[in-house]
């Protein structure tokens, strides 16, 4: 994996030193809160419910051993013992008291890591396909890009008060596992008529209060063309951004106001112009990160003990079923260890956990480890041998869930029991479903399922693109939750739509299981999954099972 | 005035440990809700709300509606009540705390 140059390296320590300074100043009373809110925020550092949160990027979402280990470190000298992985591939510290951050940032430092960017209104952290690098469906990996961008965005001094944060997504497959079409930016790598590997470039897509699904702009862009590309959208966006309402300052919205065809028109006009400046540099850099991110030397080796365990291990055989995925190796595995046991914290791990999938990492996977948007972590490349041994280290840790891709497999914002912003709790509403379902032996039977739930409009959780997604609101000072059905993240991403009137949070769960009892219903068979239903079936049959009183009332 | 005054506490985040906390009638932060100065009079609101704005040591400073309780005044809303807590998934925060003491 790409490793800190000297560069990176005094950069991250001067930025940690800055703010270790500006932390002095903010305790001894020099700058009130107003004056050094600009100045965590740059630094990841927010003020949520009960504690202030750190929030540390995990870039494209790639952390090897030592990383995850410094991360248990933290966790357990500075936190609570855990760590809670989100949707943008981050990792949130929820107990961090102010005076302990300077040190906390100086133990990421010496791994590597920062906090910089994860917050205001600049190029987030960048998001990429967390198989990126072992997919069988990949035309390439996208992660070299991700980490021109990550050197490109940081400090960028044009794009550091954009009109509002700005979130790039790439993904180096046709499947897409990123999310790329509800990004400022998405990237989806392609190929054109000749075979060579471009991107589409997908603007203006995003969730939160108005969630829209991005449009291209450019079809096919050569792959040496992304940078002053990138740079002509953010370029133009800054222009043209509203700056005097925040709710209209996202490029999704700009896009809406100008149009489709004249942003299109700004952005190559841009482009034209800054082309010719870059000059080759970047394609200079690129080959020299692309070289850190070659595939580590794969073995070969007998996989027999695979198809042994396979047929002789239930559980083993669970849990191959729900949590592996073809690698471009035919002998390796991409595993996905699920951070999603029945009633527990979607995304947290304990620090004993995050020991466990560092150790397993360097035993079993060439010391690679990955973050998903869904809140999982990935061991991209295990030899098929090692699989059962791997599988027998996860069990009694409480990694071993055999869920991925399953209704319990639920994304859920921090929601009321973390977050400033919040309107309702999410972490509960998840823990109740995970649990009702696991006692009610189904969700193998229910196949593919993507719950997405969020506390608030800002939709941190996906609710939009959740096939089920569960917004929690207030209404009247109670705890209401509004469910959206149909929606997808996916290459043929789509906006869920909402389902009618909200339900109180005692009737969340049995309005989810009527849900998924029509679904069982109607479906053609078990192949049909609960997404194939519903685009077949529509609103109709799920809307009249959520409102059995309403279907009643209509059909008398 | 045609509106009755709902009461108010001023509540805020302590500037080191961003643990909660409650303005006091004698001008101390305490940890406890019920220890807050119940204010049931716009006026002093907005006063007390400008005292707290104004403290070292506090956080974004708001007035948050409560009412009177058994042992001091109690949150009204549900998102005060969980700020008198901690989160609902693991036993942290002040829960933890109050039930050491
Ligand atoms: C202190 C905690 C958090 C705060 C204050 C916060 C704030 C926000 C706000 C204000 C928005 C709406 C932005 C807009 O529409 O312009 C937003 C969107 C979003 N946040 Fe968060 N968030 C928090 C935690 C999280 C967490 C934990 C995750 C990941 C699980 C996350 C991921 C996202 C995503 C994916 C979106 C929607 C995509 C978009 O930007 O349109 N956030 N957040
Ligand atoms: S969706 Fe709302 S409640 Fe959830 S983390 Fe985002 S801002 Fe907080």
């Amino acid at each position: 994996m790409y490793n800190y140059t000297d560069f990176d390296d005094s950069f991250v320590r001067a930025r940690t030193a800055q703010f270790a300074a500006q932390v002095d100043r903010r305790l001894s009373g020099a700058l009130t809160e107003d004056e050094f809110k600009p100045f965590r925020l740059m630094n990841g550092v927010y003020l949520q419910l009960h504690a202030y949160m750190l929030r540390v990027a995990i870039p494209y979402g790639t952390i090897n051993p030592h990383q995850m280990r410094t991360l248990a470190q933290i966790a357990d000298t500075y936190d609570k013992g855990y760590g809670h992985f989100t949707t943008r591939q981050n990792i949130q510290f929820n107990w961090p008291k102010l005076t302990d951050i300077p040190a906390i940032l100086s133990d990421l430092a010496d791994v590597g890591m920062h906090a910089i960017q994860t917050s205001g209104n600049t190029i987030r952290n960048v998001t990429a396909d967390h198989f990126a690098g072992a997919a069988a469906d990949e035309i390439e990996d996208p992660r070299p890009i991700a980490e021109l961008l990550r050197q490109w965005s940081t400090d960028h001094p044009e794009f550091q008060f954009l009109p509002r944060k700005f979130k790039i997504a790439i993904t180096g497959s046709c499947t897409d596992r990123a999310v790329t079409r509800a990004h400022d930016i998405g990237l989806r790598m392609v190929r054109n008529a000749a075979g060579e590997p471009g991107f589409e470039v997908i603007v203006g897509g995003g969730l939160g209060r108005t969630p829209f699904v991005g449009a291209t702009v450019r079809k096919f862009l050569p792959k040496a063309d992304l940078l002053p590309y990138v740079e002509a959208v953010l370029s133009v966006y800054n222009m043209l951004g509203r700056r005097d309402n925040k709710y209209k300052a996202r490029i999704k919205i700009t896009l809406h106001e100008t149009g489709k065809e004249e942003l299109s028109r700004l952005i190559e006009a841009r482009f034209a112009e800054l082309r010719p400046l870059f000059g080759g540099n970047d394609q200079v850099l690129l080959a020299q990160i692309t070289a850190a991110f070659s595939t580590p030397d794969l073995r070969k080796a007998d996989t027999s003990a695979f198809t042994a365990f396979y047929k002789a291990d239930p559980l083993f055989r669970s849990w191959a079923d729900t949590n592996i995925a073809a690698h471009k190796n035919p002998d390796y595995r991409i595993v996905t260890i699920s951070l999603k046991k029945h009633g527990a914290t979607p995304g947290d791990a304990t620090s004993a956990q995050m020991r466990l999938i560092a150790d397993l990492a360097e035993r079993f996977g060439h010391n690679e480890i990955r973050i998903s948007h869904e809140q999982n972590v990935i061991l991209p490349h295990v030899h098929l041998s090692d699989l059962p041994n791997l599988h027998a280290a996860l069990r009694g840790s409480g990694l071993e869930t055999a869920n991925v891709g399953l209704i319990s497999d639920i994304i859920a914002c921090p929601g009321m029991d973390y977050c400033a912003l919040a309107t309702a709790r999410s972490i509960p509403v998840a823990q109740d479903i995970a649990t009702r379902f696991d006692e009610l032996k189904l969700e193998h039977d229910i196949g593919p399922l993507k719950i997405k739930i969020s506390g608030c409009i800002n939709a941190c959780g996906h609710h939009h693109v959740g096939h089920i997604g569960i917004l929690g609101l207030d209404r009247a000072g109670v705890e209401n939750y509004q469910i959206t059905l149909g929606g997808d993240g996916s290459e043929t991403a789509v906006i869920g739509e909402r389902a009618g009137p909200g339900f109180a949070y005692g009737e969340i769960v049995p309005a989810i299981e009527r849900i998924i009892a029509a679904y069982l219903e109607k479906r053609t068979d078990p192949a049909e999954t609960f997404l194939q239903a519903y685009r077949r079936l529509g609103l109709g049959p799920f809307k009249a099972a959520l409102y059995p009183d309403e279907a009643k009332r209509d059909a008398a | 005035m045609s509106r009755a005054f709902s009461p108010k506490v001023v509540t805020a985040n302590d500037m080191r440990s961003g643990d909660v906390i409650y303005l006091t009638a004698d001008d101390q932060w305490s940890p406890l809700h019920a220890q807050a100065e119940l204010i049931e009079n716009e006026a002093h609101a907005q006063l007390r709300l400008l005292d707290g704005q104004r403290a070292k040591n506090a956080v974004g400073a708001y007035l948050a509606d409560a009412r009177r309780g058994t042992n001091g005044p109690e949150p009204v809303h549900f998102r005060e009540a969980f700020r008198t807590r901690g989160p609902s998934n693991y036993p942290h925060g002040k829960q933890a705390e109050q039930t050491h003491v």
